[in-house]
């Protein structure tokens, strides 16, 4: 299916963009070059190149449509669920080419989790929800370990204490920010290297999205993180670099520190201090 | 003038009343600054003169049409000779017919006396009197009810409030016909079992295990007793419906998660509407597939087998018998009759399962056939139970198929290679041919329709709750 995507894209003209910043690390986690992603006739993502380091969280800021959550789908080939969608490039994780065609997408997705924009609990227990990803890779042998696995995670993700005399009842019924923690929660029982994160906090309100952006600062001990926002205060508070993409283009790429202080491209300056948005 | 074109006449008023309000209020509108200065549209005080003048000049004529055959009757009954007065009931009913063919101009005229000769003139000349008055008297309402619209547009009149009211009553009234219809028939079939139970006991109708309605009609006619227990034609239903869901439910079933999970949207762009074309055909040509072509198959299969039994001397295949009217053949015929409803059902509460589920799932790793087994179809799972039960209230409910492939003999089995027969069978049986309505075998037919309406309310009493929790549980 490679070869015939490839075939495709070749007919395709492609536009180059020379991204500015620091795109490129010494030793990526993941590591992202020439990607383009098309819907059909259109192309939604232009020659991207990114690397992502190890146990950082990398935020991915832009004005909507800008494609940086499209960008983040082909980072665990979440957007193979849309036939339309075709990607291009090279994307390495570690030393896993993502889109080679011997790829198993079940264990690249166990390697690469993610967490979506509105929080998604299945309509099981909460103990099925943690469960679920450990059941299905086979993670645990018996009960007991599957019982530690739930609650660790819980415990990580802060919930445990709120959920635990209720492990039982329906995940629906808990707040919109306990959630998204029993998602992430969900998410890190896999025990993935990387968490793609959504705008985790778009559905949250302020006190929720606190919560879940410690946790994120946590997690970020263990995980390496690429997160999607539109907040750039969040963008500041979490992350170690940031992104901005504009119309499918990677613009700039830096600290955050250095993208909210000093940008270098006039676009990125553009959207940060409120012209664009 | 006939009725068709009294209604025409009304409907041109009622059309000519639009177009005079809307002139009229247009002509209000003008010294006073235009349109924008009237409480309401134009169209507004136009709709509602129209129905001013429609509504009560409709109301009248349904009224009249339905109310004067019971007046004129009454009327007329008053004028019948004193001796016709002391007659029961039904020979009274005789004698009104008489009259009114009399005055028809039907038949013999001299089969009654003289002395009723006052009731047929009385009878012609209220009859000529009601066909020239209603017209007029319509067309008077018509008039009236143009008249009190055009002197109720003004300026500040807001004819919008109206309008939206008539419209309600109107959607009220068209939603109560459904209603009313139901309820009417539920009890006259209610009180024709209240007869059926008088002559039959309630218990002996519901846990009787022996069907055989025929009644001896004379003293000495042998061998038929008329027993009415409904347990075998229950077991009849229940055996044939259940073959039918376990034909149906997995078949529409796999369908529907090929459909909306698997499919192309090519592929799904032909499947569907060929799965409901299967929906469209009638059940009576299902039922002379049943009966022509399945149910013999099943026997010759079911002979095969028991030949090659006797050959190799095995006993319990050489004594297989296989009745050439099985409830096998008829219920793979509804279940596959029923594969549309189940899968269409199913179809749209897998689709309703939100898209965000399914990514949560492929996000964590999963594979699209785990995706589904373990997110997509217990999330789906009480909508689809609620679509198997509507499907079963069908299944139970269907009569042709059964009619022609199932059989008559009452059998209480649940061997499906045996002719049994179901309540639906039973009361096309009881009910066909020349009847009289106060025999307990002519009125078993609504005992049994009762009990059938009862069990499919049921069904779907209970689809309807699943299906309700079931939306709750997103939202």
């Amino acid at each position: 299916m490679n070869t015939a995507i490839n075939n495709t894209m070749s007919e395709i003209a492609k536009e180059t963009y020379q991204t500015v910043g620091k795109p490129l690390l010494d030793s990526p986690k993941m590591s992202i070059k020439n990607t383009n992603v098309f819907y059909g006739a259109k192309q939604a993502i232009f020659d991207v190149n990114l690397d992502v380091g190890h146990n950082q969280v990398i935020s991915m800021i832009g004005p909507s449509g800008c494609g940086k959550s499209t960008f983040l789908r082909c980072l665990n080939r979440m957007n193979d669920t849309i036939d339309i969608c075709r990607v291009d490039g090279q994307l390495m994780l570690d030393d896993l080419n993502i889109y080679d065609k011997k790829v198993d997408v079940v264990e690249l997705r166990a390697r690469v989790g993610m967490v979506f924009q509105k929080p998604n609990p299945f309509p099981k227990s909460i103990y099925e929800n943690v469960a679920y990803g450990a059941r299905i890779h086979g993670l645990t042998d018996n009960k007991v370990e599957l019982d530690e696995l739930v609650e660790k995670s819980l415990q990580r993700c802060g919930l445990w204490k709120e959920v635990k005399d209720r492990l039982d009842e329906p995940a629906t019924g808990l707040s919109g920010g306990q959630q998204q923690r029993l998602c992430i929660a969900r998410a890190i029982a896999v025990n993935p290297e990387v968490i793609l994160m959504d705008e985790p906090c778009s559905a949250l309100d302020p006190i929720a999205t606190a919560t879940v952006e410690e946790l994120i600062h946590e997690l970020s001990e263990n995980f390496t993180i690429c997160i999607v926002t539109h907040s750039m205060q969040q963008a500041a508070r979490v992350s170690q670099r940031t992104a901005y993409f504009h119309l499918g283009k990677l613009i700039e790429v830096n600290d955050t520190s250095t993208v909210f202080t000093n940008p270098e491209h006039k676009l990125t300056e553009e959207y940060i201090t409120g012209r664009i948005g | 003038m006939t009725l068709p074109t009294l209604l025409i006449i009304v409907l041109a008023g009622a059309g000519m009343a639009y177009m005079l309000g809307r002139m009229r209020s247009q002509q209000i509108a003008k010294p006073i600054g235009g349109v924008r200065n009237l409480a309401s549209l134009p169209s507004y005080y136009a709709s509602l003169m129209g129905l001013w003048a429609l509504l009560p000049a409709l109301l009248l004529i349904v009224l009249w049409s339905v109310f004067d055959g019971a007046i004129i009757n009454s009327l007329v009954r008053a004028e019948l000779p004193i001796e016709a007065k002391s007659l029961s009931s039904e020979d009274l009913g005789l004698v009104m017919s008489q009259v009114t063919n009399a005055a028809a101009g039907i038949g013999p005229a001299d089969t009654l006396g003289v002395e009723y000769q006052g009731a047929i003139q009385k009878l012609s000349s209220l009859n000529s009197t009601s066909v020239k008055a209603m017209p007029i008297l319509a067309i008077i309402v018509l008039i009236v009810g143009c008249l009190l619209g055009y002197r109720s547009i003004r300026a500040t009149h807001n004819a919008r409030y109206g309008v939206e009211r008539i419209f309600n009553v109107v959607l009220i009234v068209c939603s109560s016909i459904a209603i009313f219809s139901t309820f009417g028939i539920v009890f006259s079939v209610l009180f024709e079992s209240i007869h059926f139970f008088q002559k039959v006991p309630f218990t002996e109708f519901l846990f009787g295990t022996h069907w055989s309605p025929q009644i001896a009609i004379r003293a000495d006619q042998a061998g038929a007793s008329g027993s009415f227990g409904v347990i075998p034609l229950i077991v009849g239903t229940l055996l044939i419906s259940f073959i039918a869901l376990v034909i149906a439910v997995p078949v529409g079933l796999m369908s529907a998660i090929y459909l909306s999970e698997y499919a192309s949207a090519r592929v799904r762009a032909w499947v569907k509407p060929a799965l409901e074309i299967l929906a469209g055909v009638p059940t009576v040509v299902y039922g002379f597939f049943a009966a022509l072509t399945v149910a013999p198959a099943i026997r010759n299969i079911g002979d095969g087998i028991r030949d090659w039994g006797a050959e190799n001397g095995i006993q319990i295949l050489a004594n297989l018998s296989v009745s050439s009217e099985s409830a096998l053949a008829a219920g793979i015929v509804m279940g596959v009759m029923i594969i549309p409803f189940v899968s269409s059902l199913s179809d749209d509460v897998i689709n309703a399962v939100p898209q965000s589920l399914r990514d949560g799932s492929y996000g964590l790793g999963s594979t699209q056939s785990e995706t589904i087994k373990k997110v997509v179809f217990p999330a789906a799972l009480p909508g689809i139970v609620g679509g198997v039960l509507l499907a079963a209230s069908r299944a139970i409910g269907e009569t042709m198929i059964v009619v022609m492939a199932a059989g008559l003999a009452a059998n209480l089995t649940v061997n499906p290679l045996e002719a049994v027969t179901t309540v639906t069978v039973q009361i096309v049986t009881l009910l066909v041919g020349d009847q009289e309505f106060d025999s307990a075998k002519t009125l078993a037919a609504f005992a049994l329709g009762l009990f059938l309406f009862v069990i499919t309310l049921a069904l779907n009493i209970i689809a309807l709750r699943v299906v309700k929790k079931y939306r709750e549980q997103y939202d």
